[in-house]
């Protein structure tokens, strides 16, 4: 059974029909790129994963969870789905470990010091162990977002939903939120990621999906997608973001 | 009968001036309680709260002080409600306190990204532990300069009441002004104190502002 399922979903904002009817399955252990111009719903399609936007018609099901069904538990959804945004949204009145365990204590209901222990543990691992006691405005951007990542991971999420996490970024900076990306990548972690470096894209991705007008206009594997495009759509967004 | 303006005349002005802190003090906290109330009107998903709200903010903001003073002094006993100078001014202070907090408590709260309550939900937070752990204590903090600008003015405002015959720190200058003849040194005084008490207002407003850390 795929990890995520979405069966021809419809979303509208308003009168404006944003997702036309996407079908899509994820195995465990897949990562995926979603890719587009700007406005094709490739942010919407992630939202909608984790329930931060409800949909019209058509079904999701995430980790045996309905996210489409009235009354599902989206609290428990999106403690199995970690989601890391391209505006970071650290709680900025919180230090770093304290970001990280707020959740721990509140949804994981942990105890403090095992939930500043992971703390500890997952900041090391996006290379900020230095900078537990720090509030995120003392942080560069790039910081921030791997702490954003870390605060996602501790949760231990059975997938991650990505949108644009490098796009805010400082070019100088954004090496160093991808090398993150590729170390959970490496640890077998489920992903979708919204994202504009193609050759992250090519590099990491399993499979790439390209949006178009709302719906998904190419799938297919990473390589081949991003070297063999089918369609016009897709050749000239290529042409457009690689030169 | 004239006399000097003298140290006890100034323990007079010290005494009276717990009066203006008192009153200054209840209608923080009336009109916090009060402002609460307002603040949670306006935001809530029903209308008819929304203009009640909305009514009640404008009529308070959009009439001078001492008229709302008047009305509680002069206008309850018309209704057989006798009312003593102290009460109506607690009243009418607490009153036109609560339509400001109540802006100034929505402003804030809805001043705070809605990011952050999108980043609290996708950690799994519910939406009690949203409001009360990222979004409030962030609401606070943008709401401690503007709230605590408030109180001062509150401060100086009490002055009004001495109009009713509550003698706080005004009314008690008119009085040693009037025994004495030497107003310049009685109301320099008087100034002088609520200069201590606005500016010390001030400063823990600094302070507190630079402990909540929070975004700017
Ligand atoms: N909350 C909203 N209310 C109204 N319209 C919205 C809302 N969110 C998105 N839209 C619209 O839906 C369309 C798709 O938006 P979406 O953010 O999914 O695009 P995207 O592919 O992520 O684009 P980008 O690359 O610019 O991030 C756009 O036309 C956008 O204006
Ligand atoms: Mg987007």
């Amino acid at each position: 059974m795929p990890l995520i399922e979405i069966t021809d979903i419809h979303k509208r904002f308003g009168a404006v029909e944003v997702l036309k009817g996407v079908s899509l399955a994820l195995e465990k252990g897949e990562i995926v790129a979603v890719i587009g111009r700007s406005g094709s719903g490739k942010s919407t399609l992630l939202r909608c994963v984790n329930g931060l936007e409800k949909v019209q018609s058509g079904r999701i099901v995430v980790d045996g969870i309905h996210v489409t069904a009235p009354g599902a538990d989206l609290n428990l959804l999106r403690q199995r789905a970690g989601m890391v945004f391209q505006s970071y949204n650290l709680f900025p009145h919180l230090t770093v470990e304290r970001n990280v365990t707020l959740a721990l204590k509140l949804v994981r209901k942990m105890e403090p010091s095992a939930a500043r222990e992971v703390a500890r543990q997952v900041v090391a691992r996006v290379g900020l162990a230095d900078k537990l006691l720090a509030y995120p405005d003392e942080l560069s951007g790039g910081q921030q977002q791997r702490v954003a990542i870390a605060r996602s991971l501790a949760m231990q999420p059975t997938l991650m939903l990505f949108d644009e996490i490098t796009s805010a970024l400082d070019p100088e900076l954004v090496g160093e939120v991808l090398r993150v990306l590729e170390g959970v990548a490496g640890e077998g972690m489920t992903m979708m990621l919204v994202t504009h470096e193609m050759n992250f894209a090519k590099n990491v991705a399993d499979r790439v999906i390209f949006m178009h007008e709302g719906r998904i206009h190419e799938d297919g594997p990473a390589r081949e997608i991003l070297l063999e495009p089918r369609t016009a759509e897709l050749r000239s967004f290529l042409n457009a973001v690689l030169h | 009968m004239i006399r000097e303006f003298s140290e006890a005349d100034i323990a007079y002005l010290l005494l009276a001036t717990r009066w203006t802190v008192l009153l200054a003090l209840v209608a923080m906290i009336g009109g916090g309680l009060l402002g609460i109330v307002v603040a949670v009107l306006r935001v809530v998903q029903f209308r008819p709260a929304n203009w009640l709200a909305i009514g009640y903010i404008n009529l308070i903001q959009g009439t001078p002080l001492l008229g709302q003073l008047f009305v509680f002094f002069f206008g309850l006993p018309l209704f057989g409600l006798s009312v003593d100078a102290w009460t109506a001014a607690a009243l009418s202070l607490s009153i036109y306190a609560s339509a400001f907090f109540g802006e100034i408590w929505r402003g804030s709260l809805q001043s705070v990204s809605p990011r952050q309550w999108e980043a609290g939900a996708s950690l799994g937070l519910t939406y009690a532990q949203r409001l009360f752990y990222v979004v409030l204590p962030q609401a606070v903090r943008i709401s401690v300069a503007p709230t605590v600008g408030f109180l001062v003015q509150l401060v100086k405002n009490t002055s009004l009441t001495a109009l009713i015959g509550f003698v706080e720190l005004t009314r008690a200058s008119q009085i040693i002004s009037g025994a004495t003849f030497a107003p310049l040194p009685v109301y320099l005084t008087a100034a002088a104190i609520y200069f201590v008490i606005c500016f010390s207002l001030s400063q823990l407003s600094h302070m507190l502002e630079r402990r909540l850390h929070a975004a700017h």
